[in-house]
């Protein structure tokens, strides 16, 4: 795939980048106040319904900001970002199952517990999304354009399909989390992981800290490489670098954030099935990184906003609301290639 | 392990193959001359049975049905064509995906609010409906080699279709310069609209065929395009030979597997966990036969294009 844009597209004029901050950083303020806001004065007046919606918000739009990472940054058009987000829900289930039921998840060649502490779940997570996302990108990253397209997702079909048939964990009935894995007890009881407005502070920090990394990575000489990737992989390799290892890393990079995303979800809810796991929860992905701007730091967040309302507000008043998603997401995809936050923010320095 | 059992089951993945054939090769020749990935593809499928389905219960004739199933699937295709898809073929394959999928959120919806949520029920002509004996003392229900044999004719009349009519001059030279049949005075877009349709009236023939073995609900597209996406994937995209030779590949290595597996671990293990451990790796085995596949030769088996 030989893209011909060139590099002198990047270097707009100060000027026009300088007009564009102000309202960009005011938009991107008032969508993280108004998402830290109104949780909690959703908590003190006692709705915890909406404060677990805001978790919602909040975790689909970490997931975003992992497929963010390689389908706007990278270029890499991933349909089966499902799989790492549901091989994370899974994670938690499992753990949680095995120190609910005090059986070892393996025994041989070495004895493994189960475990209901969230930070060994997170860690297990992302690094068991990493290793599959390893292996998955390895392969599918040796093709490119529609190939990558239908082997990512067929790779997530494969996954999906052998959460569905083995039995042990629930088969398509899914696993239950009976007791929200915890945090370790730090002197009093502030981190109480089964206290709402903690469950979301957690999330949010959480996606912070995903959209931190995003940001520190593309600014580093990493991200510079996997621009030039995108962009225009004969030059990047003619600089002397070589393009296929950068993808793979930020392929895995991607899916470890979206698998973090994943474990969290599944706490959140307390259950974990295959739907996590299914192809329309990819498609779903990808639309809200469209809907709220591809390759913007903030896009994931906006287009889960705006993605979540949709479902709550329209679903509770038809249930044919994917109708009404499927019409929205048409004329973004067809008129409005920026999406909102391209609409809201203005354009970035180098669209 | 009888012969009985592996003729019936070799027939069964070549009639899955042949059905996934009428997926792909619309897929592939859209992709080959348009350059474009359709996942509505499915909605066709989808369409053409609920129209079999209703047609067939208002005028009792299944043939009329069948014919009414396909007008309808390339009819919605040349709309959605002229409407939507138009708009795509010169933008980046992620719009394509994002457009298609929203497409099919309009369809399934669509027709959820139309038809309802439970499924439509179609069964094969009363005709169809008997039992042939086969050598080896298997019986095979006529309706299927029906279904294998439709499949057969398509693939022949394709064949025949590209390589001996102008028509098929017409799509081959799309495949290899769009620029060049266009400025030798060939009408592209309308070129466009009848392959689309084309594609849209395979999908849709395979829709009501199938719909009669198992049942017409909403959604019922999505499994089969995946599978079709893995068939042309591994067939190389573009390439009717290759969506031909991966269908059945893919038809047969499926329904074997679901039928061997647990009973390869039977032979080893007690046969509650061996049923778990085999199907599951079925259901695996043709995502795994393509990684192994693309392993080898990244663009397919018959890349059309390079």
């Amino acid at each position: 795939m030989i893209n011909t844009t060139p590099l002198s597209k990047n270097a707009a004029p100060a000027t026009h980048a300088e007009s564009h901050f102000d309202r960009k950083g005011l938009v991107q303020m008032i969508l993280l106040g108004l998402l830290l806001l109104l949780p909690v004065a959703a908590y003190f007046l006692g709705h915890t319904y909406y404060v677990n919606l805001a978790s919602r918000v909040t975790i689909i739009a970490m997931a975003a900001v992992g497929l963010n990472l390689a389908i706007g940054y990278g270029g890499m058009v991933s349909f089966g970002h499902a799989a790492y987000f549901g091989l994370g829900g899974y994670v938690a289930g499992i753990s949680a199952y095995h120190a609910f039921d005090m059986t070892p998840f393996m025994s041989w060649p070495f004895s493994v517990p189960g475990s209901d502490s969230l930070l060994v779940v997170w860690l297990a997570a992302v690094v068991l999304c990493a290793l599959l996302a390893l292996a998955i990108g390895a392969i599918s990253l040796r093709t490119t354009g529609v190939y990558f397209i239908m082997i990512t997702l067929a790779f997530a079909q494969m996954i999906y399909y052998f959460a569905n048939s083995w039995p042990t964990y629930g088969g398509q009935d899914g696993l239950p989390i009976y007791i929200r894995n915890t945090l370790p007890q730090v002197g009093n009881n502030l981190l109480d992981s089964s206290d709402a407005l903690t469950y979301f502070l957690i999330c949010f920090t959480g996606l912070m800290l995903a959209m931190a990394l995003t940001s520190r990575l593309m600014k580093s000489r990493f991200g510079a490489a996997l621009t030039m990737a995108r962009l225009n992989d004969v030059r990047l390799a003619t600089a002397g670098v070589s393009p296929y290892p950068i993808r793979l890393v930020a392929f895995v990079i991607s899916a470890a954030i979206t698998g973090l995303a994943g474990a969290l979800y599944a706490d959140l809810n307390g259950f974990v099935s295959p739907s996590m796991l299914s192809w329309h929860f990819s498609g779903e992905l990808m639309v809200i990184v469209i809907l709220g701007g591809v390759g913007r730091l903030y896009g994931p967040l906006a287009g889960a906003v705006l993605f979540v309302m949709m479902e709550t507000f329209l679903g509770g008043i038809t249930e044919y609301w994917q109708l009404f998603l499927g019409l929205v997401l048409l004329g973004v995809v067809l008129f409005a290639k920026h999406g909102v936050m391209g609409w809201l923010a203005g354009s970035e320095r180098n669209e | 392990m009888s012969v009985t059992l592996l003729i019936e089951q070799l027939l069964n993945g070549v009639q899955l193959g042949t059905m996934l054939f009428l997926m792909a090769s619309g897929l592939t020749l859209v992709f080959g001359v348009m350059g474009l990935i359709n996942l509505a593809h499915g909605s066709f499928y989808m369409v053409g049975a609920y129209a079999t389905a209703a047609v067939t219960a208002s005028t009792g004739s299944f043939l009329i049905g069948l014919a009414a199933g396909m007008t309808a699937a390339a009819l919605v295709g040349a709309l959605v064509e002229l409407i939507v898809i138009r708009r795509l073929y010169h933008r980046p394959h992620l719009d394509q995906v994002l457009a298609t999928f929203a497409l099919i959120l309009i369809f399934s919806e669509g027709t959820r609010w139309i038809f309802g949520s439970s499924p439509l029920w179609l069964s094969p002509p009363s005709w169809l409906t008997g039992f042939v004996t086969l050598p080896g003392d298997t019986r095979y229900p006529v309706y299927r080699l029906v279904l294998i044999g439709v499949g057969v004719a398509i693939a022949i009349a394709l064949y025949l279709l590209i390589s001996r009519t102008r028509l098929g001059m017409r799509i081959r030279a799309g495949e290899s310069d769009r620029e060049m049949i266009g400025a030798l005075g060939v009408n592209i877009a309308k070129l466009y609209t009848v392959v689309f349709a084309l594609g849209a009236a395979l999908a849709g023939l395979a829709g009501a065929l199938v719909g009669a073995l198992q049942s017409v609900q909403v959604g019922m597209g999505e499994p089969v395009l995946i599978l079709a996406f893995v068939v042309i994937v591994i067939g190389g995209i573009g390439s009717i030979k290759g969506a031909l030779l991966g269908a059945l590949l893919v038809g047969v290595v499926d329904t074997l597997g679901r039928v061997y597996l647990p009973l390869f671990f039977q032979t080893f293990m007690p046969p509650s966990e061996a049923t778990g451990v085999g199907s599951s790796l079925a259901a695996m085995l043709i995502y795994i036969l393509m990684a192994v596949i693309l392993a080898f030769k990244p663009k397919g088996l018959f890349a059309a294009n390079d």
